[in-house]
């Protein structure tokens, strides 16, 4: 049996627009993370990968599905054991700077959660804050400073630092370096990597640039309207995917040289036909909902939805004609 | 280093304004302890005299003896011959409590409704908001009318009646700073950490309302001190012969063509004192970054 940290079970989330009129932005989806390993989730956007994090840190709570962590389901403890296990899984954002309390100087925002733990005192406090900012290389004069004052690069430290503070055994990412320049990305990827193997860090890694997740990830979950279609091992996922949607994914990459060497010829997308979550209403279809932009659609995507299955360890797909 | 980025250098006009708000209320305290003359004592012999007057009086002392005293009028005396420079000081108290106290009610209750409404949202901003929908509606001068008839005239009932008045402005001040704050990420943040509501409230939003509110409350005092003149210009300020500002311009006005110093020198010290609290509230609200957002 392996030592599951985070077990996400038919994960359901409704959102209601207007009378009547729901958008299911996230249905049923299932996955689990090992301890120590990390998940990507990648998907294009409005696809559901940053509600399903916040469903996780119960913000908002899910319609429904559970969400066990490390064999405690979420969504049924009460508010007091909740904020109690809340310092245990933290979040990154990816506006770093808005994330950050623009009045508060930044020693005291990574000093924060311990504060609200009530864990330490002061002195100690300040102490173990210039601590963290040191192991994220933030240099102990810029902590004294407010967020505007900083860089994006540097606030995004501030806040790896901040969730760091409080312990966590689990991290979400989300999409963490996505509005930083490639060369700060790279700083920060690495920053994270050497953190997660320090703590002993968990993580599931929000992105949607599939180069990022393939290095970071263990594993990657792909979705799509609020879907899991595929969930593959990273080392797989350029050669071994299966699903077409992946597949898709994986064409829009800009290729450097596309006469010379076409890696990932594109798959035939029709674009035209994109569904909206909110027509999603249960029994209205039945289908695959990939369905209207699938290239091996056949009669059968139309009348039955395809179930995320296994075909090989650690590797499964939602279609009914996976193939390579 | 957080101060080198406020850049904005005060400029003379800020420095004139906090001298005299300064100057003001350090002569608004102490004003019992200053070599003044009596502000309620009527010297019948000379009424309106001009700025400067000298006057000599043969007065009987403890022990029976004739003695001369000495009396300057420095800002000359008003209609029943009382010294406008003591009167002036005097009134600076009556001034500087109502513009001070009023904002400082509309701060404290209407930064907490105004948090209230805008972090909770629903049924309690509904009804919040009504509320204060209601208070604006409401004629002010009725309310002042109905308070100075029922409670007495008096500066504390005065105070409660604008303090009431000026709170619905605050709450919406607070409410729409509030909405903006209370979704952003810092404050899911905080949430995710396990920080309850209140704890929210005074350590995350807070800290960011507080300037355009404090911005706001400088410009009311201002105001406030106008209320006050025009009040008691009324007759539903303090009462006689406690001085105040707008009372002795209200005095003033029937000898506006004898003695126009009577009614000039207390609007012109209510003049100044207002500039010198709508230019620190200027300073305070160009103070707040843009990237902090505005008033």
């Amino acid at each position: 049996m392996k030592d599951m940290l985070l077990s996400v079970k038919n994960l359901t989330v409704h959102f209601n627009v207007g009378r009547r009129h729901k958008v299911h932005a996230v249905s049923n989806v299932s996955f689990q993370i090992q301890r120590g390993e990390t998940l990507g989730l990648v998907g294009e956007s409005g696809c559901g990968k940053t509600t399903i994090a916040r469903a996780i840190m119960q913000f908002p709570k899910p319609t429904s599905g559970k969400i066990f962590f490390q064999g405690e389901d979420l969504t049924c403890v009460n508010n007091f054991r909740l904020r109690q296990l809340r310092p245990q899984f933290q979040m990154i954002f990816q506006d770093s700077v808005s994330s950050l309390n623009p009045r508060r100087k930044i020693i005291n925002t990574i000093g924060a959660p311990l504060k609200i733990i009530g864990k330490a005192k002061k002195e100690e406090r300040i102490r173990l804050a210039l601590k963290m900012a040191d192991s994220v290389g933030i240099d102990p004069k810029t902590c004294y400073r407010r967020p505007f004052q900083l860089s994006g690069g540097q606030c995004q430290r501030v806040q790896i630092a901040r969730a760091l503070m409080a312990d966590p055994k689990l991290l979400i990412c989300d999409e963490p370096v996505s509005s930083l320049d490639v060369s700060i990305q790279a700083q920060i990827l690495n920053l994270l990597e050497t953190l997660r193997k320090k703590h002993g860090l968990t993580m599931l890694f929000i992105s949607h640039d599939l180069a990022v997740v393939k290095n970071v990830c263990d594993s990657v979950a792909v979705m799509y309207l609020g879907k899991l279609c595929e969930q593959v091992p990273s080392e797989k996922l350029y050669h071994g995917h299966c699903h077409p949607y992946t597949k898709a994914l994986l064409s829009a990459i800009p290729n450097t040289k596309p006469r010379i060497d076409p890696q990932y010829p594109l798959d035939k997308i029709n674009t035209g036909g994109m569904s909206s979550p909110m027509d999603m209403t249960p029994g209205l279809s039945k289908g695959c909902w990939y369905f209207t932009r699938c290239s091996r659609a056949q009669d059968l995507c139309v009348k039955q939805e395809p179930q995320l299955s296994e075909i090989e360890p650690g590797h499964n797909v939602a279609c009914h004609f996976p193939n390579n | 280093m957080a101060e080198s980025f406020h850049k904005k250098i005060p400029g003379i006009s800020f420095w004139f304004s906090i001298t005299w708000i300064i100057l003001v209320t350090t002569i608004a305290i102490c004003a019992d302890f200053l070599p003044l003359l009596e502000y309620d004592h009527m010297d019948w012999d000379n009424p309106e005299a001009s700025p400067g007057t000298c006057v000599e009086k043969q007065v009987n002392d403890n022990n029976g003896e004739q003695i001369y005293q000495k009396k300057i009028y420095l800002l000359g005396t008003d209609t029943m011959g009382r010294d406008i420079f003591t009167r002036l000081i005097f009134g600076t108290r009556i001034s500087l409590t109502i513009g001070l106290a009023v904002p400082v009610i509309g701060l404290i209750f209407g930064g907490i409704f105004g948090m209230l409404a805008g972090f909770y949202r629903g049924k309690i901003e509904t009804v919040m908001m009504a509320t204060m929908d209601i208070i604006l509606a409401f004629p002010g001068i009725v309310l002042m009318l109905a308070i100075t008839f029922y409670l007495g005239p008096g500066i504390k009932n005065l105070v409660i009646a604008l303090g009431i008045l000026v709170i619905p402005a605050f709450t919406r001040v607070a409410r729409a700073n509030t909405l903006k704050f209370a979704q952003s990420e810092f404050v899911q943040a905080a949430r995710m950490m396990g920080q309850k509501d209140v704890g929210i409230m005074i350590f995350e939003i807070l800290p960011n309302i507080l300037i355009p509110m404090a911005a706001y409350a400088l410009m009311l005092v201002g105001y406030m001190i106008m209320v006050e003149g025009v009040l008691s210009f009324l007759g539903l300020g303090v009462q006689a012969p406690v001085p105040s500002w707008g009372g002795m311009i209200a005095d003033g006005k029937e000898v506006l063509d004898q003695a126009p110093f009577i009614a000039l020198f207390p609007s012109f010290i209510m003049f100044l004192t207002v500039l010198s609290f709508n230019l620190m509230g200027d300073y305070l609200r160009n103070l707040v970054d843009t990237k902090e957002g505005q008033l």
